[in-house]
């Protein structure tokens, strides 16, 4: 399996995810910086955290409109599976392949801590390592991460089951004290339409061994591997 | 040619920001202040062209990128 990790200005979480993926594919993935025009032959894209460009005029935005950018949104129309974490779900947003938009925290400040997170529904290529109903950890380091669809689009993401993660307590319950951002609905993570892209302000990338503190994300990131492989 | 955006949040779209500076007025003993809501404003300088043709390519800009229209409402004004 081959995977391709964008890397734009100012990411930051580039370096894990390559971590990871190797660690779950036994190869490393391509790095693609964001100027370039072509993307490398790849089952799986991954943009990953940070703040690229700085964050300026929105977060996501200037990433969105990047070279690369339009390659991945053709590829993932062509069903390529992408996975948007933190700052990449913001891009993958800006660029239209996720609905929605991710606002300031509604406490005004950069939330940075694990949280818990309750499987919301199956998509097997995604999350088929977990149980659907079951409750993991991963950590969140964000500023912007509030995420907002208006009543419409929110319905419509319920009912059509592409609310992938929730903020919850450990026990799996979805409260306003287990929701770190005020994200509508306590939406951590949503899938597209057909379920090829996934956007997740959590890092699964971080939590990939015991020595940092949990191995919830080692598991997302081998099971991924293997349903694409 | 000049022209100004002006970009703000949706109705209904939580400005964390702007909650925050109304409580900073209502602190600072401005009991007149009811709601604060805070956007942006883009001043740019385009080359000399037809008035109207500049304001449809700022129009363009703003779809593509100056405003998300998700979240956000824009105004064009052109200055000369």
């Amino acid at each position: 399996m081959k995977a391709a990790v964008i890397v734009f200005p100012a990411s930051n979480c580039d370096r894990d995810l390559k971590v990871a993926l190797t660690h779950s594919m036994g190869r490393e993935p391509d790095m693609v910086w964001h100027g370039d025009s072509e993307l490398p032959d790849t089952d799986l894209i991954a943009i990953p955290g940070g703040f690229s460009y700085g964050d300026y005029l929105r977060a996501g935005a200037m990433a969105a409109n990047s070279p690369i950018m339009r390659e991945v949104v053709k590829k993932a129309e062509s069903g390529t599976p992408v996975l948007a974490i933190c700052n990449g779900f913001q891009i993958a947003t800006e660029t239209g392949m996720l609905p929605g938009a991710l606002l300031r925290n509604a406490g005004q400040k950069f939330v940075c801590r694990d949280v818990d997170l309750l499987i919301t529904s199956q998509n097997e290529r995604f999350v088929g390592g977990f149980e659907q109903g079951e409750v993991v950890r991963f950590p969140v380091a964000h500023h912007d991460g509030n995420f907002y669809a208006d009543d419409d689009k929110l319905n419509e993401l319920e009912a059509e089951g592409q609310v992938a993660f929730r903020y919850v307590t450990p026990d799996g319950e979805q409260t306003d004290e287990a929701n770190p951002n005020g994200s509508r609905n306590n939406i951590a993570g949503i899938y597209n339409k057909v379920g090829n892209v996934l956007g997740l302000m959590p890092h699964p990338e971080r939590l990939i061994s015991d020595e940092l503190g949990g191995t919830d994300g080692k598991r997302f990131f081998d099971h991924l591997v293997n349903s694409i492989v | 040619m000049k022209a100004r955006v002006y970009i703000s949040l949706k109705n209904g779209v939580l400005d964390p920001q702007g909650k925050a500076i109304s409580h900073s007025l209502q602190g600072l003993g401005f009991k007149s202040v009811v709601d604060v809501r805070q956007g942006k404003t883009i001043d740019l300088d385009l080359a000399d062209m037809d008035r109207d043709a500049a304001e449809a390519e700022v129009e363009k800009m703003c779809q593509q990128l100056l405003a998300n229209t998700v979240i956000e409402n824009y105004t064009i004004e052109m200055l000369d």
